[in-house]
């Protein structure tokens, strides 16, 4: 039987819940026996190549690149899972939603104190996706099937919901692993 | 600053003794006499009272009626309560922007009138309704707008615009008010004044024990008429018995919940039996000095009721030796509030005449170990000391025979909305929402708001339940709403309402009810899922379970029964979306302003 599929992305996040992921260690060996990789940076695969049993989101969204892999993400997954509190929340990215855009902009580009710009232009390239009003939870932007708080979740508590998830069984996860302070 | 403000402020604080604890009055005077408590202000009040300047600047950013930033001479406050909303508020704030050219919260150019918002003023029998200064209009027309904005900018005197004054002791000429007092239905417990022989009441406790007192509230099964219904024998027995301080009663004339009034009413015709009934409480528990919490919405009544009481003090019924009983003393004073719903909590209520901002203080201890500064203290609601009066003199076993066997005695209640005959009604215990429906004029009701916006919201199906401790509770608040009036726009008001007045200490409240808004707003704008409704519902009782005090801890409510009792209403509002994709994001709004920065489109959504 052909193994179910991952795909996993980072959009507004700082890679730490990918780097919690490959904090399962070896049972990273077990994970690959079980599924397979499609589009995610632990294997460097760019666009999907087909349906994904499960989608791992880390971060929110802050910009109109990170609207369209998630939307492509619900699209392509049966289940879409926000990892993380950027995910679910927003997280610190977020903290900047309490700023006009334009004044946030400026004080990265031009006003802050450490800031080293000649051109005294914030940096405007067609490359560059443009920035949202605000940074978004995953579930605001699209339909999320279920929220993994943490920052970042453990290993452990990732092992435990992958197993359980791909072998259809409930979750129970030991009260050690969903106390956060 | 200059010299003259100083010296100002300093003789308000002196007057106030530098009293730390008296901060209410000392910021309310100032914000009377200079339209605002200035930064300038503050510093010189906290040096007065010894206290840190934020202590001082804590309470005035907490309360409406206080600022830091100077307001016209006359303020202008128009009542936003949902009942206001269903009889012309629309209307009524648009010819005061036309009429002063300007928009709520902004002052006049000329700097002497200000507009403003505000929630529930007590006046929901007879609105729309507004407080310009402490002075009431009720009845609003547009032609009655456009009459008032004349006077108020010929003459700058808020009192000119009392023309017809209302009935009962709201024509007292301390008092001169135009409210009318809708009492449209007389029970045998407070209204039967007639019946009661002013005084004794308190002449018949006198000549008991203080316990047999507590024993006579506690055999008429008395309990609290606020709303949470704690038996109030045992509320006085627990004040009695705390061993340490100086023992307190505070009476509860703060009622703030949206839909009550039925304690102005008290307030204007019977403070005489209030007042009687705070004295026996201070006899029976052994406390010599009593607070009247009145809500600043009520200022209109203060000189009115300052005067009762010193008629008592004259007559030997407040003060030392009361009615000849030697070493029996006891006195009571008028705390003002300054807007702030919170403040009818007794906590807070107690932080506020402590001169603090009114946040909620932890429990336990509960403030019959632990009140007013640190003291015993025994707070009641305004109609729980009226009954005392009318027990004491009559008997438990006369007033058990009233009500229903869990509950007793006769509760008031304030009907307004979509009825003929809106006002107060005081019956007993046990009648049945039709029954009262009948009553109020209000046969098409579809819709019942029992207790506020914190109580629950009832449907057809149950208004054959009945109204008592045991089913529908209530302090008093009866909103009816017709077959035409939307109740999720109803809902919705009621969590606007409720973010407005969250005192913002914990977050399940500050958080959870702007989140729950932003759910049924969603819900409302066709954008919802049915998944949306599990998420409301799981939301509304984190909220409900995790809040400090009652106000989160009844917030949700609205959301919470119409989610039970008008289900089909959100359903028919929600609908699956296909592609998994939230139809409330909207991509092109939330670009539109990085894409004026940039001066570009997007690449990815054009």
């Amino acid at each position: 039987m052909e193994k179910p599929k991952v795909a996993t992305t980072s959009l507004a996040g700082c890679f730490g819940c990918h780097m919690s992921l490959l904090d399962i260690d070896d049972r990273i060996l077990k994970l690959i026996e079980l599924v397979d990789f499609d589009k995610s940076p632990v294997d460097d695969i760019k666009e999907f190549t087909g349906r994904c049993l499960v989608g791992l989101v880390e971060g929110g969204c802050a910009n109109e690149e990170n609207v369209r892999v998630l939307q492509d993400f619900r699209k392509h997954c049966d289940l879409l899972i926000s990892v993380g509190d950027c995910a679910t929340m927003g997280g610190l990215p977020a903290m900047r939603n309490n700023v006009p855009l334009k004044e946030c902009l400026e004080e990265a580009f031009i006003n802050g104190p450490s800031v080293y710009n000649p051109s005294g232009k914030v940096p405007n390239d067609p490359e560059i996706p443009l920035l949202l009003n605000q940074v978004y939870p995953c579930h605001e932007v699209v339909k999320i099937d279920y929220h993994i708080p943490g920052c970042p979740p453990s290993a452990d508590t990732l092992w435990e919901i992958l197993v359980a998830l791909l072998n259809n069984k409930p979750i129970d996860l030991p009260y050690e692993l969903i106390k956060y302070d | 600053m200059s010299k003259e403000v100083a010296t100002a402020v300093k003789t308000i604080c002196t007057q106030c003794n530098n009293d730390r604890s008296r901060m209410m009055d000392i910021v309310r005077a100032v914000q009377e006499q200079f339209s605002c408590v200035s930064d300038e202000a503050i510093d010189v009040i906290a040096r007065q009272v010894s206290t840190p300047r934020v202590e001082v600047e804590s309470t005035v950013s907490f309360y409406t009626f206080l600022s830091k930033t100077p307001k016209g001479k006359i303020v202008i406050r128009l009542c936003n309560d949902i009942i206001d909303r269903m009889n012309g508020f629309d209307v009524i704030a648009n010819a005061f922007k036309q009429e002063l050219g300007i928009n709520f919260g902004e002052t006049t150019p000329d700097g002497k009138i200000s507009l403003e918002h505000t929630a529930c003023i007590g006046m929901c029998d007879q609105a729309p309704a507004a407080l310009i200064n402490n002075v009431v209009v009720t009845d609003l027309s547009s032609d009655k707008v456009r009459s008032i904005v004349k006077t108020l900018k010929e003459t700058g005197d808020p009192q000119k615009l009392v023309s017809r004054l209302g009935d009962g002791n709201n024509a007292n000429d301390l008092v001169k008010a135009m409210v009318h007092n809708n009492i449209r239905k007389k029970g045998d417990v407070v209204f039967a004044f007639s019946e009661f022989t002013p005084n004794a009441g308190l002449e018949k406790a006198l000549a008991m024990s203080p316990v047999e007192v507590i024993n006579e509230v506690n055999t008429a099964r008395l309990r609290g008429r606020g709303g949470a219904g704690f038996p109030a024998g045992m509320k006085w027995e627990f004040t009695r018995n705390a061993e340490s301080g100086e023992k307190y009663i505070i009476c509860n004339a703060d009622e703030g919940e949206p839909g009550t009034f039925k304690d102005r009413v008290i307030l204007t015709e019977l403070p005489d039996r209030l007042f009687e009934g705070m004295t026996i409480a201070g006899y029976a528990i052994g406390a010599e000095n009593g607070i009247l919490y009145l809500r600043g919405e009520y200022a209109y009544l203060y000189d009115f009721l300052s005067q009762m009481l010193n008629e008592r003090r004259r007559q030997g019924l407040l003060g030392t030796d009361i009615l000849g009983k030697k070493g029996l003393n006891f006195d009571i004073r008028i705390q003002m509030g300054a807007g702030a719903y919170i403040c009818g909590e007794e906590t807070a209520l107690i932080s506020s005449c402590e001169g603090l901002r009114g946040d909620p203080k932890n429990r336990p201890p509960f403030p019959a170990q632990e009140g007013y500064l640190k003291n015993p203290t025994c707070v009641n609601n305004v109609e729980t000391f009226c009954c005392v009066v009318s027990i004491l003199d009559k008997g438990a076993a006369w007033f058990s025979e009233i009500g229903t066997k869990q509950s007793h005695g006769t509760k008031l209640l304030s009907v307004s909305g979509d009825c003929q005959s809106p006002g107060v009604y005081e019956l007993p215990f046990g009648i049945t929402v039709n029954e009262l429906l009948k009553e109020v004029g209000a046969p098409n009701a579809a819709a019942v708001q029992i207790g506020g916006p914190s109580g629950q919201m009832i449907c057809k199906d149950d208004f054959n339940r009945t109204i008592c401790y045991d089913d529908l509770a209530t302090g008093g608040s009866v909103m009816v709403f017709g077959p035409e009036r939307n109740i999720l726009d109803v809902v919705d008001y009621f969590m606007e309402f409720f973010i407005e007045e969250s005192c913002g200490y914990c977050t399940p409240c500050r958080a959870g009810n702007v989140l729950l808004k932003q759910y049924l707003e969603k819900i409302i704008d066709g954008k919802g899922e049915p998944c949306d409704l599990e998420v409301l519902q799981d939301l509304g009782e984190t909220v409900k379970t995790a809040s400090r005090c009652g106000l989160g801890q009844t917030s949700a409510n609205p959301i919470l029964t119409t989610l039970k009792n008008f289900r089909s209403a959100y359903e028919a509002l929600v609908k699956k979306s296909k592609d998994g994709m939230q139809p409330s994001f909207d991509i092109q709004a939330v670009l539109q302003e990085s894409q004026d920065i940039a001066g570009r489109k997007s690449v990815h959504f054009s």
